[in-house]
């Protein structure tokens, strides 16, 4: 080694990548140890049948322009190739589908489209007030420390700046299930239902669920990258690379192929990480980018941490229920009743639907209907598949971590449900599908690292939430073990691509002297 | 739909003991408690006294008392990473721990409260057995967990013990065939062949004083209370129980938990927990180990100095401080603390106390507020207090390899 | 013919004789309307079947509040709280597990089950009782406006952070997270076993229209576990005589401070002239002109019922229609000529006397409520049987039983509406649990009556038949109760209040919410307080 390392990132998912830029942005010398052979984690865009490339990770909802810019991705290539993708929920008869593009509804009568309206505006003052927050370091309680008495300060303050009567809405919204703050607003059945599925999305959580929705609606809302809803370019993949480009670009060092198995402590500090080769490397700082069931058991090892802490980070709520649906299609398959379905095509007819499937999955099993999030990426990207072909990247809920029966058994069963569910909207999908990947959440462990496939490193609910988040003592991205840090989405604020978590923990490491 | 159920019958239903459980002894303790004097430890009858507290407390310092400590919960630590689980949990350092010797040891929750004190028995590189007055399984299994390679058993259950206590411990074992012992040197542990299996012996106790504890399957347990109490005649056995063995742990400088500290785990307010630095346990709080939970935390207080401390007292006059508040001043103006554990010594010929005073006042005077019954009617006096730094009780035999006398 | 008072309470429910007994107490001249023949709402006791009393609505207590029980002296009014002991849950495989108060023995009958989790006892119960000496401050206090910037409402912030502080920063974050989750996921941090997490997870979701899995219903469990029988948090009482005792004794003193009561005399409107609340009209047209008027209904009917549409702001209209007010119990209430047989619990048993419940497993629940989700009651209820009169020697002759069953779930509306067909239905489905567990339940029976919520509703005027007269979740709770900026009692006109369980601290026999508003009417018309603060806890 030319110059001892001043940090390791483990892991280049987004999070790490942005991490491992800032940091080297500021001088420090970083070096990025990836697994896989390509970087980006869920993020990645990677070939599932000859020609076929999708991501896991397939919007960009909350990603931010500040990001952008401080790390110059256009310089490294980022691109759009979708700006705003318009919502469509798809009505199972073929007529009457509710179309959300740029903050307004069509398709959906006039009551509806009026209460959107307000609903939107209002849902979008408390983004607007609880936004800063996203890319701040959560506060702890009884710290004494100035800066976090501040964040929580400015936060009640942003707070009270809605007035009295938004914030006294905002109170009592914000505990609401999905189902009864769209009961409160609107008529449409498929509209509710549209609406309500952001509240819920990758989460152990239906539209009856209380106390999670609103948070969960307003998280989505943080991004300001397009006003609606952005696409990379290259599959979501094409701004991991440029991620990987930029934080290479400020010098940090990138290892693909180099699964970590330990991180190494003497005297109780973390001192460097020895990887699955042998190999020992050493830094001052110790990152990881892995959930943190997987950085505080696997990595660390409970021998170097206090009984509760590792109860705390044992009781985080982190199986997966929701699987990946890749298909690669010879053809553009038809929807009945839409004319192009180049937008995110929601599939579940009513919020009673979704709970439907929710009911199945608590008990391990699967619904033979299954509510999806339906894409076509390659509508808007050409490079993910062969010329003329296509490929259908889907959410598909509710698929529990530990159905019954065992994944292996319930794969064909499950696809064969998610092809069902599908060909009631796009009658000849069969026909023309050539390759199909389906990742269930046990399939998103062990390829992605991620504990009990949840893509959000664990559930995302007030409970788990800001200072709670992954929990307390380590809700700042430092930890108990001095030199070992979270940047990951396991922290605050949580998962989807937003790199937030990564630059907060960056900010947090930086300011450490 | 309604759902199946198989009726079963009350007679076919293993129901709680109704009633206080007998030890493994009981057949033989029963009889020698003459006033049926029982409380209840563990669900099981622990005698109260049997004949006289006064007499039973004098056997151990005197001759030598039998303690009946099968109800104390027992726990086996056994698989490669018991070691490592352990050191992380107690205080002090496991992995460092000769095979057959035993170490008393707390353990602390994340912000440094014990929640708990025992004697860890390390009998191989890979078994323990930590031995507590109160369950502790829900929190060994939460102090395991990251840990694959452990598994922990209750063996509360199979394992009978009595505490032998007293100068003449060491002879009576010695006349009792136990060759070698003479050689056990404290905190050590041997293995005897007895009755259908084996005893194992350990120079423990909660006397100060010189003593064993024997421990052996249940089957054998009469037997070896017939063997203790036949051969013992001589020796001056005497049966204990718990109002003796309570002077003779205060006089020894043990701590009882839920009598000097409350559980950090059962503690409903702030503060009413106690750290080891709190309870004077310091020399057990090994921060140049590896990590053991609550370690930062007290580090931390350490620096800081700001603790309450439990104070060894001696008090003047001979009315048992029990129950009584602390104060800075004879006046009682400024309140600083409280009385724990307190008792007439009567070997000592000491009013002696253990005393929880606030850290700024440890230093300063302590003036206990006393209140006693004269036939009936209460009288109050404040009387001065003063510092101990050694134990009440502790007899040079009881350090001595061979014991004196043996 | 028009009468005049200085306040009208409209409901003899428990919390509108409290609300109505400080008033008088506070020296006005009150009088209470109910709409029924007899008072106490929900907290009665009716001879249904001659013989037996029943307590057909609510059916123990333990959050009546004990300093309103001495200041108001219930005692000389004829009211005694029983503690009553020992949960018996009964299990498939022909055991149960028994929640015995002792705790030497609690601890055995769980370490029966399950070791690890006997332990996980101690942790569990300190945690809950943490939270439930936390709450119980702000049980008979108002909460404050967290958007107001007036003094009283900063001081009571300022109240509320200290008491929150005084757990120590650990126990604050743990509180957050307490607050949020599902009682079922809070059970799992603690208990192995599935008939111990059974065991504890019923109360959180009594009277709530939630699973067991369902975020929010930690707290719930709280809110029935938060109640003490002096000073034995989380004991339970039966009221002697049934929990009409409750009533009849505040009506006592209600009546000894002055206050009048009419029965039969349902509230049509609230008067309101030039924005404030100047008297009630009863449906017989008579009008009764008071410058205060309560209204102990829940907020739903009180403002979409009782209230005219151009009386109030329109967006407390929309608040009302949008209150959660689900019903989800029901109850079937029964006489017995004899002691049914238990055959799991031996002759002569403690546990015989106590109450009963069938739930080996929190999945059962939580497929209870996927029931209730539909539109049916749950096939596979839950049931919670409580023996009253093996307590109370005055609800039945010697040798006869009274025993009250609440029933979790019952939706409110089943499709094509109730019927007297449906609930009977409903009731032989709860006898056909009981049944299976006691083989000779069936033939011991005298009378029964059964309430789904559509008779509650009708007969006592809970809306949907609700028993907390209002969702005990977040968007309703403290400062949310029962809408943010009504949670203070006062009502959108001047002079017109609510005193209900649909406000703050909500649902229970606990008195506090009449207290609190009465507390706050006194306030406003600048008169001495005479109302507890808070209640002894030393």
């Amino acid at each position: 080694m030319s110059k001892p390392l001043d940090a390791i990132i483990i892991g280049a998912g987004h999070n790490g990548l942005v991490c491992a830029a800032h940091l080297a942005r500021a001088g420090r010398q970083v070096l990025v140890l990836e697994a896989a052979s390509q970087p980006g984690g869920l993020g990645a865009t990677r070939e599932f049948a000859p020609g076929f490339r999708a991501s896991v990770a397939h919007t960009l909802p909350q990603f931010g322009r500040k990001l952008v810019a401080d790390l110059a991705l256009e310089n490294h290539g980022f691109r759009l190739a979708a700006s705003a993708l318009p919502t469509v929920a798809l009505c199972p008869d073929g007529s009457g589908h509710i179309t959300i593009a740029d903050g307004t509804l069509s398709g959906a009568c006039a009551a509806d489209t009026a209460a959107y309206k307000a609903y939107q505006a209002l849902l979008q003052k408390f983004a607007k007030a609880i936004n800063p927050f996203w890319h701040k370091r959560p506060p702890v309680l009884g710290s004494g420390g100035l800066r976090d008495a501040a964040t929580l300060g400015l936060f009640g303050w942003n707070l009270r700046t809605l007035g009295k009567t938004d914030l006294r809405e905002m109170m009592r919204m914000i505990a609401l299930p999905a189902r009864d703050l769209m009961d409160e607003y609107f008529h449409s059945p498929l509209l509710k239902a549209a609406l309500s599925w952001d509240a819920n999305v990758g989460s152990k959580l239906a539209p009856r669920s209380p106390n999670n929705a609103v948070i969960a609606l307003l998280y989505r809302m943080s991004g300001d990258l397009t006003g609606g809803l952005p696409l990379a370019s290259g599959g979501t993949g094409g701004l991991m690379d440029a991620l990987a480009k930029a934080a290479c670009a400020n010098g940090a060092g990138l290892r693909l192929d180099s699964p970590v198995a330990k991180v190494v402590v003497e005297q109780g500090r973390a001192v460097g990480v020895a990887l699955a080769s042998g190999e020992l490397i050493r830094a001052q700082k110790i990152v990881s980018n892995a959930d943190p069931k997987t950085s505080f058991f696997q990595l660390l090892g409970a021998r170097h941490l206090d009984i509760q802490f590792t109860h705390r980070i044992r009781r985080l709520r982190t199986d997966g229920y929701v699987a990946k649906l890749h298909l690669a299609l010879d053809r553009l398959p038809t929807f009945t009743g839409l004319a192009y379905p180049g937008g995110r095509l929601l599939l579940a007819p009513t919020m009673q639907f979704i709970e439907n499937a929710y009911d199945e999955a608590k008990y391990g099993g699967y619904a033979r209907r299954l509510p999806m999030e339906v894409l076509l990426p390659s509508l808007q990207d050409d490079r993910l598949a062969p010329a003329g072909q296509h490929v259908l990247s889907a959410l598909v809920q509710y698929a529990p971590y530990t159905v019954n029966g065992g994944w292996d058994a319930q794969r064909k069963d499950f696809l064969d449900n998610a092809v069902a569910s599908l060909a009631q909207y796009a009658p000849d999908i069969r026909d023309c599908i050539v390759a199909s990947e389906l990742l269930t959440p046990t399939d998103l462990e062990q390829q992605f690292g991620l504990t009990g496939g949840h893509w959000h490193h664990g559930e995302f609910a007030l409970d788990n939430w800001w200072m709670n988040r992954p929990t307390y003592g380590a809700s700042q991205y430092r930890t108990p073990v001095s030199g070992f840090y979270l940047c990951g989405a396991g922290s605050h604020p949580g998962g989807g691509i937003m790199g937030a978590a990564g630059s907060n923990a960056a900010a947090a490491i930086l300011e450490e002297r | 739909m309604s759902p199946m159920v198989r009726l079963r019958a009350s007679r076919d239903i293993a129901h709680i003991h109704r009633g206080i459980m007998p030890t493994p002894f009981h057949s033989r303790s029963s009889r020698l408690n003459l006033n049926q004097q029982w409380s209840q430890w563990n669900g099981f009858a622990s005698a109260v006294y049997y004949a006289d507290p006064q007499l039973e407390y004098f056997a151990t310092r005197n001759t030598c008392g039998v303690f009946d400590t099968s109800p104390m919960r027992k726990y086996r630590f056994a698989g490669s990473d018991a070691a490592a689980m352990l050191d992380r949990m107690v205080t002090r350092d496991v992995m460092a721990q000769p095979v057959d010797t035993v170490a008393y040891n707390v353990w602390c929750t994340d912000t440094g409260k014990v929640v708990d004190d025992g004697t860890l028995f390390r009998l191989g590189a890979e078994e323990f057995m930590l031995c507590c007055a109160d369950p502790g399984y829900d929190w060994f299994c939460l102090a395991a967990v990251g840990f694959d390679a452990v598994a922990i058993t209750d063996i509360s259950e199979d394992l009978a013990a009595l505490a032998l206590q007293g100068p003449t411990s060491c002879a009576l074992l010695k006349a009792l065939g136990f060759a070698g012992i003479d050689q056990c040197k404290p905190f050590q542990v041997m293995r005897f062949p007895f009755g259908s299996g084996r005893l194992l012996v350990s120079r423990t106790g909660y006397t100060g004083d010189l003593g064993y504890e024997l421990w052996v399957q249940p089957q054998d347990a009469e037997l070896l209370w017939d063997e203790l109490f036949t051969r013992g005649g001589v020796y001056g056995i005497q049966p204990m129980g718990d109002e003796s063995l309570e002077m003779a742990r205060v006089e020894a400088g043990f701590l009882a938990p839920d009598v000097d500290f409350h559980g950090s785990l059962h503690t409903v307010e702030r503060g009413h927990d106690h750290s080891p630095l709190e309870l004077g346990l310091g020399w057990i709080l090994n921060f140049r180990k590896q990590h053991f939970s609550g370690r930062a935390a007290l580090i931390a207080q350490k620096e800081s100095g700001n603790y309450r401390r439990l104070l060894k007292l001696d008090i003047e006059g001979n009315k048992p401080a029990q129950h009584s508040i602390l104060y800075a001043d004879r006046k009682c103006a400024t309140e600083i603390g409280y009385i724990t554990s307190a008792l007439w010594s009567p070997v000592v010929k000491a009013n002696i106390a253990y005393g929880l005073v606030e850290a700024k006042y440890f230093g300063g005077q302590i003036w206990a507020e006393i209140y006693h019954q004269k036939e009936l009617r209460w009288q109050r006096k404040v009387a001065r207090c003063t510092r101990v730094t050694k134990p009440f009780w502790a007899p040079e035999r009881a350090k001595l390899t061979p014991p004196p006398d043996c | 013919m028009t009468t005049r008072y200085d306040a009208i309470v409209i409901g003899a429910g428990h919390n509108g004789l409290t609300n109505a007994a400080y008033l008088a107490k506070g020296g006005l001249d009150v009088l209470v309307v109910e709409k029924n023949d007899y008072i106490g709402g929900a907290a009665v006791s009716r001879e249904l079947h001659e013989g037996w009393i029943y307590s057909n609505c609510s059916y123990v207590c333990s959050l009546l509040r004990q300093s309103i029980h001495r200041d108001l002296d219930l005692t000389r009014h004829g009211l005694m709280i029983v503690p009553y002991a020992g949960t018996t849950n009964f299990s498939r495989n022909g055991d149960y597990i028994a929640e015995y108060t002792d705790q030497a023995m609690r601890y055995r009958e769980v370490r029966r089950h399950s070791l690890r989790d006997a332990d996980a006892m101690v942790r569990y119960e300190t945690d809950l009782m943490r939270y439930a000496k936390l709450i119980r401050h702000f049980l008979l206090r108002t909460p404050a406006d967290p958007t107001s910037f007036k003094p009283r409402d900063l001081a009571e912030l300022v109240f509320m952070g200290k008491k929150f502080a005084g757990m120590g920063a650990e126990q604050v974050y743990e509180f957050i997270r307490f607050m949020t989750m599902s009682a079922g996921d809070f059970l799992d941090e603690y208990f192995e076993n599935e008939l111990v997490k059974a065991l504890f997870s019923t109360s959180s979701i009594i009277g709530t229209a939630l699973g067991v899995y369902s975020p929010g219903t930690a707290y719930v469990l709280l809110h029935h576990v938060m109640g003490d029988v002096d000073g034995a948090v989380g004991a339970w009482g039966l009221a002697r005589g049934g929990m009409g005792a409750i009533s009849n004794a505040i009506a006592g003193a209600l009546r000894e401070h002055g206050g009048e009561i009419r029965t039969g005399a349902p509230v049509q409107q609230i008067i309101v002239r030039n924005g404030r609340a100047v008297g009630v009209a009863l449906d017989n047209g008579e009008e009764i002109r008071a410058d205060i008027v309560v209204s102990n209904l829940d907020p739903k009917r009180t403002f979409t019922v009782i209230m005219d549409r151009n009386d109030i702001p329109a967006d407390l209209r929309k608040k009302a229609e949008h209150f959660k007010i689900r019903g989800s119990s029901g109850k079937v209430n029964i006489a017995l000529t004899g002691a049914p047989d238990f055959p799991s619990l031996p002759a002569g048993h403690p546990l015989r006397h106590g109450s009963f419940q069938f739930l080996d497993t929190m999945e059962r629940m939580e497929r209870a409520y996927d029931d209730w989700k539909h539109g049916r009651w749950s096939e596979d209820p839950f049931i919670e049987m409580t023996q009253s009169s093996m307590w109370d020697p005055t609800l039945a002759a010697p040798g006869h039983y009274f025993v009250s069953c609440f029933i979790q779930y019952c939706p409110a509306a089943v499709q094509g509406g109730w019927t007297p067909a449906k609930r009977d239905a409903f009731g032989k489905t709860v006898i056909d649990q009981i049944c299976n567990y006691s083989p000779n339940f069936r033939d011991l029976i005298a009378h029964m009556e059964v309430r789904t919520p559509y008779e509650i509703e009708h007969e006592i005027g809970l809306t949907e038949g609700n028993i907390f007269q209002g969702e005990l979740t977040i968007d309703q709770l403290m400062f949310n109760r029962p809408f943010p900026g009504y949670s203070q009692y006062r009502g959108p006109v001047k002079g017109m209040y609510l005193c209900g369980s649909g406000t703050h601290p909500g649902g229970g026999v606990s008195s506090a919410c009449g207290a609190n508003s009465a507390r706050e009417i006194l306030r406003d018309l600048r008169r001495p307080n005479v109302v507890p603060e808070d209640d002894v806890d030393e």
